[in-house]
This record gives structure tokens, sequence and C-alpha cells, in this order.
């Protein structure tokens, strides 16, 4: 039996871009890099990408925002997780083109200004971390829950944070850490200006 | 010779008092840089052409179209035309680009002919694996025969543990990036001291030529140790791309196919033993894989090495699969598993409490009273008498519950290690060592010590490590990091500290062998009326600081630290018969240990390893496709890892008292990660009346288990 290998001899069923764009009014990007304008945590920053780069890739590449993390790249394991106008969103499921004129909220927004976010020190605080990989993840899914569940039970923080999948095992912790940045952002403690985006 | 012993348990002023992980405001605001985020200027990305067959050669490689392709500066084949590839995903060529994606396109416009050969995949079949099962040789120990046939019950059964993947979160690679004949390495490792020399044996430079960085690294569980073959051609990449930095990270099917695997185990066991519950003899043939140089034995039978009458027969599977690489505990939950399963199932033959055929059988192990006492401990945690109940015994409900129980060992002496201590006229500390901190809490522990040993707190100690140019210290594997670094920072502390004693005694009109540091002070022991302050002590030192090392030797630990930690941990779950489920309610881990330095950080170890073989129970395994002989599941969707929600509540009861810190410091990490894959198996055999043979614990084995749907006793 004759094999054939990853790269050779690949037959396109799919239109060129250039047919296709003689087929449709839309207007059609690249293959070669587009210059994007992508607003991250309330500023605009300017780069030039393929159209089909994900929005986890130019932040990490492009625009060294390396807090998110590339792990199962195929929206399962939430590492990469970001805040896109208000929706927790997985960066790795979402081209960077299409997040232009949007509001892109990374973990670095949350020690932003001299201000932190209370779910920072609660992470901290609860040791809900080892390796750390996931950790940036987690804190922004938790973000994102909290800023729609501020009073959360035990329970709706298992269900809220079950997008995010850690492999040290700090689970323990970061449900406890929930619960106390709960408790702190409904005191108020350091939340003002923390959010920037 | 100085007194290095740990201060004496109720005067210690920083150690042993919980403190939150010195990195963890880095690690949760994002501001931690691991390897894979390192960027460079002009940063080149690599990607790797994988073969696509379990089985092959190499009939014709081109890579002609390939470097024609946009903004390709370096390909580099390593499989050439003629190699025989012996697993899928085996690495063939390597591409540099200017950007991830062309790197990938030129990666896919590489020709490659391949001639496809029978592989062998399927390591439980063991009858059909034919001359790839290599037979270890029978060891035999007392009368078997006779003793199977004098013993009141034999249980018989068969186990089956697969094949995990390390699935470390962020993958294997590095960032490398050539200065003249200096090259800059950003590995994701476990051994910063010791893998440069890895690195430049492949590529033939002195090892002087490397500096490694790391800060921080995304999970490594034992599969990070080498520099590896990405790493030289990621070395060579950047070499021929005129030094160019190349980052070159395993892509998530690769890492899950290549990049280190768990080993295998399956065994047919006969248990046998009096009706009152002493055993008398044990039976075992077992096979393994670990990929294509097979798999070796796991210690069995586990702990309960003394019985009098065993007869191991063992056979190595060559796979044509990824290989294995060292596992948090290696072979440990294989055999704790086979040996705890196979002797609850002849505690239910017998209709006797498993907990209490343990403790009979206790003088067949290494440490009967510690373990008898971890034993009663878990129990009471566990609410065992209230909650235990004979195999099967549990209601009319389809929802059964039951609990488990399994014991664990392991060693956890302190690695070789090396560590400076700077005390600088200003009063500053740097404390500098060629460790790494995979999450463990290295830096803080480290710390404490310094901090402990000085008089000071752990602020004032300024943490370097992750670099190879500090002292060399141990690559982290075996749970050997602990006892050697904080060894080590003894030692270098203490040695430091005398040579402040030195400068200071005359002001203080002292012996310095009569001074000591406590409180941020230098004082004349049991004399605060005649001190100094930190700082002001500092200043005698003139324009010149203190710079000290310090050494652990395993071969004289000094009592600073030891090995030898046992572990109990009894599980609590309720599977639905209707469905297959299992769900935890909780694990209670009773952990030993020698003298815990930060409890905040061990018990996390803890919760760690009770959590990741929750997912070795429940969720895990390797999926081969036998026609294709690929990995099925070579990503996070269908590699299952247990989520927030799957592991219902952990108990952890670290085992800190006198008697055990007296010990020294022991490692912590796998000892805690070997018993809950067996404790969990064991309660759900008690919650549904039979043993599900096979691990994981899914909804397909649970149901095959009980309603026999395509059950076979043994595909052997």
């Amino acid at each position: 039996m004759q094999g054939v290998g990853a790269g050779a001899g690949a037959v396109s069923v799919l239109a060129t871009p250039e047919e296709a764009a003689a087929q449709s009014s839309v207007k059609s990007l690249g293959p070669a890099a587009v210059p994007v304008t992508l607003t991250v945590n309330g500023k605009p920053m300017k780069t030039a990408i393929e159209p089909r780069e994900t929005l986890l890739d130019t932040l990490r590449s492009k625009l060294d925002h390396t807090g998110a993390k590339r792990v199962c790249d195929r929206g399962t394991c939430g590492a990469c997780t970001v805040i896109v106008d208000s929706k927790v969103q997985y960066a790795c499921t979402i081209l960077a083109i299409d997040a232009q004129g949007k509001q892109i909220q990374t973990i670095e927004s949350l020690t932003a200004n001299g201000k932190v976010h209370p779910i920072v020190p609660a992470f901290v605080n609860n040791d809900a971390q080892q390796c750390g990989y996931c950790t940036p993840g987690f804190v922004m899914a938790a973000k994102g829950f909290l800023d729609k569940n501020p009073n959360p039970t035990y329970e709706q923080v298992k269900d809220g944070l079950g997008g995010n999948l850690c492999r040290c095992g700090t689970y323990v912790g970061v449900r406890k850490a929930v619960l106390e940045a709960a408790k702190a952002l409904r005191g108020g403690a350091g939340v003002k200006g923390a959010s920037n985006a | 010779m100085p007194n290095y012993s740990w201060p004496p348990m109720n005067e210690r002023k920083v150690m042993g008092k919980p403190h939150s992980r010195l990195d963890g405001f880095a690690k949760s605001s994002g501001r931690a840089k691991y390897p894979s985020d390192v960027n460079r200027e002009g940063m080149l990305f690599g990607a790797i052409l994988t073969s696509p067959h379990a089985h092959c050669t190499i009939q014709s490689i081109n890579t002609s179209e390939a470097e024609k392709m946009p903004g390709v500066s370096a390909i580099r084949v390593t499989a050439p035309a003629g190699t025989e590839i012996q697993w899928a995903g085996a690495e063939i060529a390597w591409v540099a680009a200017d950007t991830e994606q062309h790197a990938i396109d030129a990666m896919r416009a590489i020709q490659v002919q391949y001639r496809a050969l029978p592989h062998f995949v399927s390591e439980e079949r063991k009858s059909q694996a034919g001359t790839r099962a290599k037979p270890a040789g029978e060891q035999t120990t007392g009368d078997v025969d006779e003793a199977l046939k004098a013993a009141d019950a034999v249980a018989e059964g068969y186990y089956a543990i697969p094949v995990l993947a390390h699935s470390c979160l962020e993958p294997h690679g590095q960032v490398i990036e050539w200065k003249g004949d200096r090259m800059e390495y950003w590995p994701s490792s476990q051994a910063v001291s010791t893998v440069a020399g890895d690195l430049a044996q492949q590529l033939k430079i002195p090892a002087s030529q490397i500096h490694v960085s790391m800060d921080y690294m995304g999970g490594g569980f034992g599969s990070k140790f080498p520099s590896d073959i990405w790493g030289a051609e990621c070395a060579r990449l950047s070499k021929d791309s005129g030094g160019k930095a190349v980052k070159l990270f395993l892509d998530r099917a690769t890492e899950l196919t290549i990049a280190g695997v768990r080993p295998s185990a399956y065994a047919n066991i006969k248990v046998g033993g009096k009706k009152d519950g002493a055993i008398t003899v044990w039976q075992s043939e077992s096979w393994a894989t670990g990929g294509f140089t097979g798999g070796g034995m796991p210690p069995i039978p586990y702990i309960y090495t003394g019985i009098p009458n065993r007869r191991l027969n063992h056979a190595a599977i060559s796979v044509n699969a990824g290989g294995a690489r060292a596992w948090r505990a290696p072979n440990h939950q294989q055999a704790c598993f086979l040996t705890f399963a196979a002797i609850e199932d002849f505690a239910a033959k017998i209709h006797m409490d498993p907990a209490e055929v343990l403790v009979k059988n206790l003088g067949f192990t290494a440490r009967a009273p510690l373990y008898e006492r971890q034993i009663r401990l878990a129990q009471e945690m566990a609410e065992w008498k209230k909650l235990w109940h004979p195999r099967g015994d549990s209601g009319k409900s389809h929802i059964k519950r039951g609990l488990g129980i399994a014991m664990s060992t392991w060693g956890g002496a302190g690695h070789p290690s090396e560590c400076r201590v700077k005390i600088n006229p200003d009063g500053s500390v740097e404390l500098e060592q060629g460790t790494q901190d995979l999450g463990v809490g290295t830096r803080t522990v480290v710390a404490m010590v310094a901090a402990e040993t000085l008089g000071l707190t752990v602020p004032d100690i300024k943490v370097k490590i992750g670099d190879n140019s500090y002292p060399v210290s141990g690559p982290s594997g075996g749970s050997t990091t602990v006892g050697g670094v904080s060894s080590s920072t003894r030692k270098a502390a203490v040695h430091a500290l005398e040579e402040l004693f030195q400068k200071v005694a005359p002001s203080l009109k002292a012996d310095p062998a009569n001074l000591e540091a406590v409180g941020g002070k230098i004082q004349v022991k049991g004399d605060p009326s005649k001190s100094i302050g930190w700082k002001a002590a500092c200043q005698k030192l003139g324009v010149s600081s203190i710079s000290a090392t310090g050494k652990n030797d395993p071969k004289n630990p000094m009592g600073l630290n030891t090995q030898g930690a046992g572990g109990v941990q009894i599980a609590d779950v309720s599977v639905d018969t209707e469905t297959g489920v299992v769900k935890m309610n909780r694990v209670v881990a009773v952990a030993d240990c020698g003298l815990v330095i930060n409890p905040k950080t061990a018990e996390s170890q803890v919760l760690g390893g009770v959590i990741m073989n929750i997912c070795g129970a429940l969720m895990e395994e390797r999926v081969m496709d036998e026609t294709l002989g690929r990995v099925l599941n070579a990503d996070m969707e269908f590699y299952k890892l247990s989520g927030i929600k799957d592991i219902g509540e952990i108990v952890v009861h670290m085992d800190v008292h006198p008697d055990n810190d007296k010990r020294g410091v022991i490692g912590l990490g796998e000892p805690a990660a070997i018993s809950t894959i067996a404790a969990i198996s064991n309660a759900v055999a008690n919650a549904i009346g039979v043993r599900v043979p096979r691990v994981p614990l899914s909804p397909d084995h649970v149901l095959t288990a009980l309603y026999g749907k395509n059950m076979e006793r043994s595909r052997a």
C-alpha cells in the first residue's frame, strides 16, 4: 500500500479567494496579511494579520498580550478566555478580523493602571493555581461569571466555571477564590477602574 | 561543623505557617512569562511534519515546493528516504518561517511518499501480539500451587488500566536564539540545570555556550526532562536562519501523541487466603506497553510485598505508538490499582470489610504501624463505619453509593542541590539556585527556609531560580525537589549567617558562636538587650557582600531530608446503574509527610494528586484506532480531563506531628497521586456489586460490567 503524506497533493474543492470574491459582492480580504485595528483593554492597537489568524494568536504573537494561553486551540479548555463586548469567549475560536470594532478585554486589564481586580488576589489567597498555565483563563472566566452572577452559591460556581480545564488540579482553590472574590466585589473593594475595557 | 538542624517545631517563625506562593500574583494576573510566551524581535515560528502512519518507510521526501513558500527561512529533514517510522506522529521534517501560518503552510507543502507497513497498537489483545510480546521470566517465591489449593478462598480477576497522556497544558517546546556562538534557550522544562547539557550533547557544542532561562513552566508531570529532538531541531532552524529566534512548540495533537504517556497495565490475578482475611498467595500474569519498547512490570503486589507465596509473570508488549515518559509516580498507580482491586475482590469473596483485610495483612508491608494509624484515621474521616456496606448491598435505588480504600508508598528524598545565599551591605538578601518551580511552590519554600534561618520575613528574600548560571540543582522528578532545595538553602543560609556573625560579633562584644538571628535582629543568644538590627548589622560588611553556598548531598542529608512516605485514600462515590455514570462524592486523603515547610502549597500538592487521578479513574484513556494505528483522541474534547464540577469534595489530612517532623523534609507530590484510582475502582465495586475491570470507570465500562454487554473475562 502506498500512502501519501500530510502535505502531498491536496486537492482543493473550494473556490480560490479570488474566485470567491468575483462571485460575491462581499469584500474579500487576504490571503496575505491585512491591516487591522483591535481595541484591546480600551486601547486601539494596529497590526497586520492574515484573515485566518485567530484572535488568540494575534494577541499572543502580534500584540504581546500573552496572558491568554494556547492549549487546546479548539474551544475546549478555556485557557485563552477573554471577554469580548461583555461576553466570555474563547479567543481561539474567534478570527482576529472579526474582533475589530469590539471591546476586547484580556487578563492584563485586571491589573492595569495600578488597580487590581479582587479576583486576582482571591486566586492568590486560595492557592487557586499551581503551574499557572490555565490560571489566566480561569480568572477571566471567573470575572465574566461574577459580572453576571454577583452573588453565586457554591453550586453555581461549579457550574459557571465548567468551561475551563486544569491539569495540576487546582479546582478546590478556584471554587474558594471565586466565592471570596464575589464577597470582595459586593464590598466594592478595589473594583473601580479595574476594568478599563 | 555548623549546626544545620531545623529549628524545633514549636520555635519556627516562618516554616510550618501557611504562606501564599510568591509567584501567585504574577500567575493570576497573566503577567508571568512562560517559555511559550517569549516573543523576540524578528522571531520565527517552527512547524513539524509528522508521520500519518503508525509503521512505514519513507520512500521519498521532496522539500523543493515548500522552500519556495512565503516566509520560509529554513527546512530540515530528519527522517530521509529509507527511514523506518515506528509510530504515527514521529517527526520527519522541520520548517521555520516568519509566521506560524507560513510555517504550517510550508510544512504541508513538503511531499512525502510513504510505504505503509503492518502495525500493532492494541496491547490489551496480548494473544495477538505474537513476537511483539517479550516475556520477562517467571518470579516465584514459596509454593504457589500448594497455597492456592490450601486457601479457603481464591479471588480471580482481570484488571486493566490504560495508557494515559501527560497532557501538559503548556506543550513541549522552546524558543531558541543564537547570539554569535552563544545560545539563549527558553525551554519548558523540569530540569533547568541539566537541560543545557542534554541539548549540547545533541548539538555537539560545549554546554557552556547555552544559557537557559525559565521563570515559569506550564506542567511537566515527569515528561519534560530532556531537551528532545525538537530542542535540537529548533536550535538548528535558528542557526540556519542566521541565528534569529525560533519558537517551536508542539501543537495539541502532537503533544498528546508523542510527548509522553504513562504505560498501561493488564493482569489476570489470583489472591488466596484464609477465611479470617489472612492472605497466603498471589499469582499474577501481567502485560503492559509504554510504546515501541514495551512496558515493564509494575511493582506488584504493591506494598504487600511480603505475601509468602507469589508467582509473577509479565510480558512487555511493543506497539507502534508514541513512547512512555516518567509519569508522576511511575508505575505506582498501575501497581496500586492491580493490587488493591485484587485484594478488595478477595475481601468481598470472604465477605470481609476490605479495610480489615488490609490491616490484618500489614505484616507483609514495610510500615505496619504507620499504615494502621492512617487507615483508621482515613476511615474516621470518611465515615467508613456509617457508610461502608458489604459489596453490592446498597439499596434498591438505581443510584448506588459505595466506599473504597487503597494505600500508597513513595521515596521522596532530596536530590543533589546547591544554593547560594548573598547578604548585601544594604541588608538585602538574594538566593540563587538553578532549580525550577513546576507549580509546586519551590520559590516560596526556599524563601521561607532562608527567612527562617536568617530571622527575617519572606518578602526580605529575593529568590532567583530558573537560570542555569545559578548553582546547580537537580531536575524535578520523583518528588525530590523540596528535600533537595530546602536542605541546600538551609546550609547556604547558615553559612552566610556565620560570616555575618563574624563581622558583627565585635560590636556586640560577643563570641560569634553565641549569636542568633531572630525577628530581624542579630542578638546574643537569649539576651535581646544585646542586639543589633539586621540592616545595621549588614552595614558592617562595608562594601563587600557575603556570598555563601550550601549543598544537599543525598548520601548524607544530615537529617534535613529523608525518604519514605506512606498514604491512605478512601473514595466515596455514587453510581447510576441506569446510565453508568460515576459521581464523586468525596475523597479522603491521609498524606504522610515529614516536616512540612509550607502547609498551603503542600495541601495543594495533595489536592492536585487526587484530582489528577480522579481524571485517571473516570475519564482519561488514550484510544488507538486499530486500523489506522493512530491516536483517536489526540485533542482535549475526547482526551478527557475532569472539570471543576467532576471532582466532588476532597478532604486532605496532612499527617503533621512531631514524630513525622523529626524525619525532616520528604517530597509529597507523588505519594498523593497514587492510590485515588484504586480507591475509586474499589468504591464502584462496593456500590454496584461487581468489579469494573477496566479503568477508566466510564459509563461504557460500568454498564458492560453490570450487564455483561460484550463482556469478556479477559481478552488475552
